[in-house]
């Protein structure tokens, strides 16, 4: 029973000596292996860390287990959040809405506008144009946005509903009400790649949307665009803004997520910061656009160098190596020095990364995530002199990512002990970090079962986080973005020391006030 | 303040939202929008409209029915491998955030926080997904061999693009002669995840309730009872199991947290069903009545005044021997809540109280809340049905406005009005309220905490919502250099 003096929830609760026997009573109605014979479920357990495990785990083809990505209108919502004033739309059943809604806001810890137009079975027979006349409508009356970004569910794409002409079915049966309301929209169907591509296609549409014909192009020689991708870090979208503000005031981040998820308490605001529609209209006339995740923008990046006949360049300012690049590239796109200010950024950095790579040199890795995610990550790895032991790419691209990610881990003398993972799930990994094991595992949420199954230390870096608070506030882009890298890693190994180093009289010898 | 004005803010609140809507959705919205009070009839609580479709266009916060079939009604079924097939993302998302607790060694006997999908890609909507099902059931069991079933819980695709996967299901049962259950609760079937509850409890009725192999050798006592709709989300099923062993009874099988499919199998051997989640197992409690004669009632565990008021309604249902052993336990827990009160009652006290839940609490919660002398101001249903509200008229203790399907914009404006002391409500609701200033509980996840269920539980829930409404950091959001007042 409680002791009033000690009140103890679940956690300690279910440890006193009453519930234990209560567990233990019920096993004899549960039937399952452990509790009608402990020694078979001890030996599958091992036999799932086997090499003959392994393999068969390798070789399956129609289950995935324990996925590292999301589908398309996540990434939707993410782009259409990062406008002014906009309410992402999805066009299908409110109970995806449901979940992309819970999802962000347990990895923020902060509210998500979206909307759905709550398709059910009468829409599945007779098409969702009712849905979207009336959804758009309230939607409009109740949020007031200045843009609604539309995207669909994978239901509104089997049944095959045609969104230009239902958007503007829908103007026209507006009285007048959607006059002066942007609608943008795009087909993010979830069978068809994974969050990251439902990003694109909403940032492609809405750019295609929202900017005139090329002919109408104005070119403007000072403006540059940068377009972050699909990024869970919100202080990287503030110190890419901050390296931009160095190189002048004429440099735009299109989809600008940042404050959307960084509000402060006092009152609720439904919308805050984003790019301004203005600057979305104009990024055409812009001088070039700067991607920071190329896989994430495959289809933007052709409509910026096809349709738009403007300078392309994509970046993925990570780790050291990478932020020089991107620095480089803003100095050659705006032809001015590199600031004083990032030469003092960059040397405080590397004079960190020497005060303290003892600790992850040859520290073996595993690394899972989004694909630029993993470019910027491996190769801060690389720079560290650590070994990216397996990287795991759930949602790689079929073209180009694995060729990127080898040239990279080449950089390493570790180099061919290194095996890189696309279209592998995390029952894969769970294998291989039983087979071929290594020190830290780099990874969202999801890496803790397989720290608890492996004993292997997670270091989260990824989304989702829902476990752990404010990471995502800081960078992992920039300088000071790879420092935090630096300082989470590094600590995470130190952490790692003291708890194999703590026992009294045995082991603490090495249980060191310095390291 | 007096009842009266209460009430009349109350309706006034009303008229002030509606006013946002266009025609058509007002005269929709006005008819799950109302007031009532324990006295009378004909209030909101019977007039209520629910069930219905949500207005389009809206931040509503309802699921779908595959959320309340995989993510309630089946998911927690603990040695059985639940696959969300059709694309990545629905199992993705609904993946280990209902805190449904359980034992065993996860990926080996037990699966609960896996997310198992077929991930389906363009080909397989344009070809059909049924030979890939069909691979993904065999490489289920080569991989884990010591799954005791596996359901298949279909997405949205699934029901539009003609597979058959109650045939694949079948075929894969004869040949692994382990249950295999196809379940077909796409999400855009109902208005709702109150459907999928349904369509779980029907596939539990024709799948597993004619299994009687698990009931063969059982040994029946005479008093066997079941847990039913209880998810132990962070332990409750089993903070409530404790009580009815110390009545003396045995519980055979709990549902659906914590649960086996053996104790699915053999509910129908117990005595006496007990119903805590009416929303979402009353179909499959009224089935098991019909067809194997088990009486069934609802409990309802949250707060020491609502627990033994369900322990002698159960009671009753026994022998003396039960009657008086349950009379000992309440004695025996009746002194530590009777503490608990005397602890945290005079903190919270008088503070009102906005609720917006699912399932049973709009209503169970009530009179735990009142148990610390706070007051319910307004509470609403995201997916109830007639039924629920009719029970909500026996909670309620004075005027609450009562709400179906509140969207986020209403609830914004209800509590900016009626401004409650306390939002009781979930994730997706949270930080709106707590960036107005207001303390907010969770009440789907008990906020990472709980359980919350029995008299154990009852302490844990005043020292969570003691700690809500007192802890300093509410008083932090004003700046000592601002004049304005936050929030107004």
């Amino acid at each position: 029973m409680q002791d009033i003096e000690n009140i103890v929830n679940g956690q300690k609760l279910f440890l006193k000596p009453e519930y234990q026997e209560v567990l233990k009573n019920k096993k004899e109605f549960e039937g399952n292996m452990g509790s009608v014979n402990p020694a078979k479920a001890e030996e599958i357990s091992e036999w799932t860390k086997s090499w003959d495990y392994r393999e068969k785990n390798l070789a399956r083809e129609a289950i995935t287990v324990n996925p590292a990505k999301a589908c398309q209108p996540l990434g939707a919502i993410m782009a259409g959040l990062g406008f002014e004033d906009t309410m992402p739309y999805v066009h299908g059943s409110h109970g995806c809405v449901a979940y992309f809604r819970s999802y962000f806001t347990r990895h923020f810890k902060e509210p998500t506008p979206c909307v759905s137009d709550s398709m059910s079975e009468s829409a599945a027979v007779f098409g969702g144009l009712s849905n979207m006349k009336d959804g758009l409508r309230n939607c409009n009356a109740m949020y007031k946005p200045k843009m609604i970004a539309v995207s669909t569910t994978c239901m509104a794409e089997v049944i095959g509903d045609d969104l230009n002409a239902f958007v503007i079915g829908a103007k026209e049966d507006a009285e007048g009400e959607l006059d002066n309301t942007v609608i943008t929209h795009a087909h993010t169907p979830s069978f068809v790649g994974s969050h990251i591509t439902g990003y694109d296609n909403m940032m492609k549409s809405i750019l295609e949307q929202l900017s005139p014909e090329r002919s109408e192009k104005v070119l403007n020689e000072e403006r540059i665009n940068i377009i972050p991708g699909f990024e869970p870090y919100l202080g990287s979208l503030a110190e890419i803004k901050e390296i931009a503000k160095l190189f002048g005031d004429k440099i735009v981040m299109i989809g600008d997520h940042e404050e959307q998820w960084n509000t402060g308490a006092g009152e609720y605001k439904l919308y805050a910061g984003g790019t301004t529609l203005d600057n979305a209209k104009t990024a055409i006339n812009a001088k070039a656009t700067i991607s920071l995740q190329k896989y994430s923008t495959v289809q933007t990046a052709k409509t910026i160098k096809v349709k738009w006949k403007q300078d392309y360049a994509a970046c993925n300012p990570i780790g050291l190596g990478g932020t020089d690049e991107f620095i480089m590239k803003l100095s050659e796109l705006t032809g001015k020095d590199v600031p004083e200010e990032l030469n003092v950024q960059r040397a405080q950095l590397v004079d960190a990364m020497q005060d303290s790579y003892p600790y992850m040199h040859g520290k073996k890795f595993a690394i899972y995530g989004d694909p630029d995610f993993l470019l910027g990550l491996v190769s801060f790895i690389v720079e560290m002199g650590g070994i990216p032991t397996h990287v795991l790419c759930h949602n790689a691209p079929k073209k180009g990512w694995e060729d990127d990610m080898q040239k990279i881990i080449d950089k390493s003398p570790w180099a061919s002990e290194c095996q890189i993972w696309p279209g592998k799930d995390l029952w894969h990994l769970r294998s291989l970090l039983f087979t071929e094991p290594v020190d830290f595992l780099i990874g969202n949420v999801y890496g803790k079962e397989l720290y608890r199954d492996t004993g292997i230390p997670l270091i989260r870096i990824g989304f989702p986080i829902f476990d752990r608070h404010h990471l995502h506030r800081y960078s992992i882009s920039g300088y000071k973005g790879a420092l935090n890298l630096l300082t989470w890693i590094t600590n995470a190994i130190l952490d790692q020391l003291d708890e194999e180093t703590k026992e009294i009289g045995k082991t603490d010898f090495f249980f060191d006030c310095v390291r | 303040m007096v009842a009266g004005t209460l009430e009349e803010l109350q309706k006034e609140a009303i008229e002030e939202i509606l006013k946002v809507y266009p025609e058509k959705a007002r005269s929709n919205r006005e008819k799950h929008l109302g007031v009532d009070s324990p006295e009378g009839v004909k209030g909101a609580c019977d007039k209520t409209k629910s069930n219905k479709q949500t207005v389009p266009g809206v931040m509503s916060q309802r699921g779908c029915a595959y959320a309340g079939s995989k993510g309630v009604v089946w998911g927690p079924v603990k040695d059985m491998i639940h696959i969300s097939h059709g694309p990545i993302g629905c199992g993705q998302y609904s993946r280990a955030g209902r805190r449904n607790y359980y034992v065993g060694l996860t990926g080996v006997d037990t699966f609960v926080t896996m997310n198992f999908s077929t991930d389906f890609s363009e080909k397989d909507i344009v070809f059909g997904g049924d030979k890939k099902l069909k691979q993904a059931l065999e490489e289920i069991d080569v991989l884990f061999p010591l799954n005791n079933g596996i359901s298949i819980q279909s997405e949205c695709p699934i029901g539009l693009i003609g597979d058959d996967i109650h045939a694949v299901a079948k075929k894969h049962k004869a040949d692994s002669s382990k249950p295999t259950i196809a379940v077909s609760c796409e999400g855009f079937r109902g208005v709702s995840q109150s459907l999928g509850h349904h369509i779980a409890n029907d596939m539990i009725r024709d799948e597993v309730m004619p299994d009687a192999s698990a009931r063969k050798d059982f040994e029946s006592t005479p008093y066997d009872v079941a847990i039913i709709g209880d998810y132990n989300i962070g332990g409750d099923a089993w903070s409530s199991r404790i009580l009815l062993e110390e009545m003396g009874l045995r519980v055979i099988a709990q549902w659906s947290g914590d649960a086996t499919y053996k104790e699915l199998a053999i509910a129908p051997k117990a005595k006496l069903n007990l119903l805590h989640c009416y929303r979402s197992m009353n179909y499959i409690s009224r089935h098991m009545e019909q067809e194997f004669g088990i009486p069934w009632i609802e409990y309802n565990f949250f707060g020491p005044s609502k627990t033994t008021e369900s322990l002698r309604k159960i009671a009753a249902c026994f022998d003396d021997t039960i009657k008086a052993k349950t009379e000992a336990v309440i004695e025996k827990y009746t002194k530590m809540t009777d503490a608990v009160i005397e602890k945290y009652k005079p903190r919270l006290e008088g503070k009102k109280v906005m609720l917006y839940v699912g399932g049973l609490r709009p209503r169970h919660v009530i009179g735990a809340y009142e148990d610390l002398g706070m007051e319910i101001v307004g509470t609403g249903y995201e997916f109830g049905h007639g039924d629920d509200y009719k029970r909500t008229k026996e909670e309620i203790s004075k005027s609450t406005l009562i709400y179906d399907d509140v969207n986020e914009y209403e609830l914004e404006q209800f509590v900016k009005i009626l401004k409650p002391d306390l939002v009781a409500s979930g994730v997706k609701e949270k930080y709106v309220f707590q960036k107005m200033g207001l303390p907010f509980r969770q009440m789907h996840s008990w906020d990472y905490s709980g359980p919350y269920h029995g008299y154990d539980a009852f302490a844990i829930f005043a020292k969570d919502m003691d700690l809500a409404l007192n802890s300093p950091v509410w008083s932090h959001t004003k700046a000592p250099w601002t004049k304005t007042e936050i929030g107004a």
